[in-house]
């Protein structure tokens, strides 16, 4: 068993997310957040249970969908916020929006608009800790969608060929926009795929933290005693449409509340109680002090300025 | 006449084309019961089944490879790729594949596919999803390259391009979807030849000639230029390549002056391709060195204020006009 401390920071960050997300929605629909906007909404075991195993130091490459690989590893609320309020303030200074999210000193190497666009940068990041020798691992997390990308396959043998210290997440939400999983993969599972590069695969259950957790555990230590890469398949679902605003005229009312029954926080702070390891009243106040947290961060995000048009033409060179 | 809007001429076209032709299909993500990122698909999964409108895994490059393959072997595909960004993926099928095989394998063959997709700015979906990519693919001999601004253009010309033998740019603009505009009923057919241009006003001044949204923002610059008396013609390209150079030189031979408008940014935009024939076929006609207004040379940022500053506006184009008028 985990020390009770890792278990209350695991579940104070699946709820950061979770209220984030409800936040960042609420300001999508009054129009204050522009674009389209991913919620993470379910998925917090993956990313969480992941990012716990990891250290300070270690990369992590994100996706579209990817405000909860970046609370995880240690991002700011207050400069996602504003990032996603294109404010001044923001991680990429109100220019990004919550595709391009980066904290590079976190480790968070950036979310990406670009479906699969980040799974080989995460190996040439995995290729640099090898040849600096400098003990890090960099986990790349990546849609069910992304798996049908070219790309995956030319990264995915790469790593496996250099024999780098890459940990590939796929979060297997059984849905790619509107395509379910079965109408993209002629194979059961992704994680089938695995063998075709000679790299460990395991499929876990992706709204159980403590499984996530394992698995990654599991994977960090193999690519930090120079294993090489593992595929990790997380099975999970998105409680949200698509994107906010999403009809979902592709999934049943009924297979959304079989999954809501599933639900990851939910999960865990029964699990807490019941092995003890905190009291309701404890994690009550945790929740509590989330909320406030949350609430910081967009009071940081409203308050802060515009950028300004001026300094556009900067930092389009080094 | 009765207004729709530009998603619904193109499902239009859509429609009654492949009700025309069974050899029309459409290929693409999430563009069955989803409809499409922008709609334009909506009710054709319905209407056609699954073996027509077919889609995808989340494959840019296999699926636009597959388009051509079907399209040299007889089917008359039309890809959606659903942001012009994404179309990078698919580059080697579009540039090295699609675009030279009719001329590599001494003209034996051709590649009749329509790839449909949709660029631009202002939505504020920031540097990856905002692009306007078109000299990339005007610069390619082999294929051509179609930008519509208005539903009835957009019906037209998509149905001309699904006629036509050889690869095709088809790019919408994601803020046109929802403007309307006069088209005719359906049942009364009608086409848009690709590579005419379109007088969209006639004025004596100036020749602003622009494409695609830009078209919408260059009549409105003309209307606030008029209250000054100054006369702007503003001419449609409609299609890139081929370019119509004999209307935009006809017009600036009439008006002795021209600036060029796109919302792609400025360094090696089409708008030099425009000048430069503009320059090599009416430099006697010309009063006023010839302007473009163009996007900053950056990439699309994510926050309003910034967007804006970055895309042309109305004013950055009534002011570029006074500049050539007032000298
Ligand atoms: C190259 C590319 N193609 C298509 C899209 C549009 N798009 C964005 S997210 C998405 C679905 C991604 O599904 P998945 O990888 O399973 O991630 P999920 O959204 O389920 O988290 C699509 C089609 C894109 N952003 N990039
Ligand atoms: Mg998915």
């Amino acid at each position: 068993m985990e020390s009770r401390e890792k278990m209350l920071r695991m579940y104070r960050h699946m709820l950061a997310i979770r209220q984030f997300e409800h936040k960042a929605g609420d300001l999508f629909t009054r129009d204050a957040v522009r674009g389209s906007i991913h919620l993470y909404i379910g998925q917090e075991a993956v990313a969480v249970g992941v990012c716990s195993a990891l250290e300070p130091g270690d990369y992590v490459v994100s996706t579209h969908r990817g405000h909860g690989h970046c609370i995880a590893k240690g991002g700011r609320l207050r400069e996602m916020m504003a990032e996603l309020l294109g404010k001044a303030t923001g991680y990429c200074k109100g220019r990004g929006g919550s595709m391009h999210i980066a904290d590079f000193g976190s480790g968070i190497l950036g979310a990406n608009g670009i479906v699969g666009g980040g799974i080989a940068i995460a190996v040439g990041a995995a290729f640099s800790a090898k040849y600096l020798k400098n003990g890090r691992v960099s986990v790349c997390f990546f849609g069910d969608g992304a798996v049908n990308q070219g790309i995956f396959h030319e990264a995915l043998n790469l790593a496996a060929v250099w024999k780098v210290p890459a940990i590939f997440v796929c979060e297997n939400n059984l849905y790619a926009l509107s395509t379910p999983f079965r109408d993209a993969f002629a194979i059961e599972h992704v994680v089938d795929r695995a063998a075709g590069y000679g790299v460990p695969g395991c499929r876990v259950d992706g709204n159980d933290v403590l499984a996530v957790y394992e698995a990654a555990r599991e994977a960090c230590a193999r690519a930090r005693g120079g294993g090489g890469p593992t595929l990790i398949e997380a099975v999970t679902y998105r409680m949200d449409g698509h994107f906010r605003g999403d009809p979902c005229l592709y999934r049943s009312k009924q297979e959304v509340e079989e999954w809501a029954a599933r639900d990851p926080i939910t999960r865990f702070r029964a699990k807490l109680i019941e092995s003890k390891v905190a009291s309701a009243e404890e994690l009550a106040a945790i929740e509590d002090e989330v909320r406030a947290e949350v609430e910081d961060a967009v009071r940081f995000a409203l308050e802060s300025p515009d950028p300004s048009p001026q300094d556009m033409l900067n930092d389009i060179y080094a | 006449m009765r207004e729709i809007t530009y998603a619904q001429a193109l499902r239009e076209a859509l429609r009654e084309e492949m009700k025309r032709d069974e050899s029309v299909i459409l290929i693409g993500e999430d563009i069955g019961i989803h409809g499409g990122a922008f709609s334009v698909t909506k009710g054709l999964i319905e209407e056609f089944g699954p073996e027509r409108v077919r889609n995808t895994p989340i494959s840019e490059a296999g699926f636009v490879g597959a388009a051509i393959g079907a399209a040299l072997t007889g089917l008359r595909p039309i890809a959606e790729i659903m942001y012009v960004d994404f179309s990078t993926i698919a580059m080697d099928q579009i540039v090295n594949q699609a675009a030279k095989l009719r001329f590599m394998t001494g003209g034996k063959t051709c590649v009749p596919l329509v790839l449909r997709t949709q660029g631009g700015a202002g939505r504020g979906n920031a540097a990856q999803h905002s692009q306007s990519l078109e000299a990339w693919y005007a610069h390619i001999p082999g294929l051509l390259v179609v930008m519509p601004s208005s539903p009835y253009d957009a019906k037209g010309l998509l149905k001309s391009s699904i006629r036509d033998n050889n690869p095709i740019i088809f790019i919408e603009h994601k803020l046109l979807y929802a403007t309307k505009g006069e088209v005719p009923d359906e049942g009364q057919e009608y086409l848009v030849p690709i590579g005419k241009a379109d007088i969209k006003r006639k004025g004596s001044d100036v020749t602003i000639v622009t494409w695609s949204l830009m078209v919408r923002k260059a009549l409105s610059a003309a209307e606030m230029l008029a209250e000054d008396g100054i006369a702007a013609e503003v001419v449609d390209v409609r299609t890139l390549r081929p370019l119509d150079t004999e209307t935009i030189v006809e017009s600036v031979k009439r008006t002795g002056r021209c600036v060029v408008v796109h919302e792609a940014c400025k360094t090696g935009g089409f708008g030099a391709e425009v000048v430069a024939r503009v320059v090599e076929e009416a430099f006697d006609y010309l009063d006023a060195p010839v302007l473009r207004v163009a996007a900053a040379d950056t990439p699309i940022p994510y926050s309003k204020t910034l967007e804006d500053w970055v895309i042309p506006s109305e004013a950055d184009i009534v002011s570029a006009v006074r500049r050539v008028v007032d000298g």
